[in-house]
């Protein structure tokens, strides 16, 4: 499993980069991921991140769109528009969560 | 350990231009299901998603039948049952009932809702022309989001270039 310093600090990642141990994130790194992708956290990123922490930790699986939907109350059109083109991938790894496997 | 930082490439470039067209022509519950997935599953990544609802496809964006279609076991030996039983009163049904839950309890949802989806996530949804005119219908008795009935020769013009599935 590679290792890559991010922030100044050593975190375990897959081969393409997401976060393999969910612990290793906090909202400071999160930040720092988000940068890294291209996109400035706004106070709505932020509740979307955070939903996804909180689901991560009671389900233990990353939630996909439809349940980030359902679930989390942020529409399908929302998240296309704060995490252009690959939502469901892009909020899992700001969250520092693995990409989701659900299909829908 | 590396020096650079490993970032996931979105190669958010690499998904432009890239197109999808989904043709669906049944109208039975199971197989208005592959269609919306992919469709689904294609937004999510960035590409651009046309669906084209042709023959009994229609009844997935037609307003009196979207809300009820219907999965049968006849003819379905996929679904291992004595093929004797499957015509019984009742079991299409059954049947149905039991496909709509099974995929309610995974948290997908039903046809309406999927479509609904796909249009917030972006999507394009056409309605055949030909299969209006069998049926005597137009825009009116669609789902509000299809954005047009169109010709066949239409859409292969609207969806040059695209990817292309039929179901």
């Amino acid at each position: 499993m590679p290792v890559t310093t991010i922030d100044g600090r050593e975190v375990h990642v897959d081969a393409e980069g997401f976060l393999t141990d969910p612990s290793e994130w906090d909202e400071g790194l999160g930040k720092t991921l988000a940068a890294a992708i291209g996109i400035d956290l706004s106070d709505e990123h932020w509740k979307v991140i955070r939903f996804l922490r909180e689901d991560f930790a009671t389900q233990g699986e990353t939630a996909t769109t439809r349940r980030v939907q359902t679930v989390g109350g942020f529409p399908t059109k929302q998240q296309f528009e704060l995490f252009p083109k690959k939502p469901a991938k892009k909020m899992a790894y700001v969250a520092g969560l693995p990409k989701p496997r659900g299909c829908v | 350990m590396t020096d650079a930082p490993i970032v996931p490439s979105f190669d958010d470039e690499a998904s432009e231009g890239r197109k999808l067209a989904i043709i669906c022509s049944k109208g039975n519950l199971d197989m208005a299901y592959p269609g919306l997935i992919l469709a689904n599953a294609a937004l999510g990544e960035g590409v651009e998603t046309h669906l084209f609802f042709t023959f009994w496809g229609f009844d997935m964006i037609t307003k009196s039948r979207m809300h009820d279609l219907k999965f049968t076991p006849v003819g379905n030996t996929a679904t291992h049952m004595p093929q004797g039983l499957t015509p019984m009163p009742g079991m299409t049904a059954m049947a149905t009932r039991q496909m709509k839950k099974t995929i309610a309890d995974l948290g997908v949802p039903d046809v309406p809702e999927f479509l609904e989806q796909i249009v917030a996530a972006g999507g394009h949804l056409w309605a055949c022309r030909m299969s209006a005119d069998m049926n005597r219908l137009t825009e009116a008795d669609l789902y509000d989001e299809v954005e047009a009935i169109i010709s066949a020769s239409d859409f292969i013009e609207l969806t040059e270039g695209a990817q292309l599935l039929f179901i």
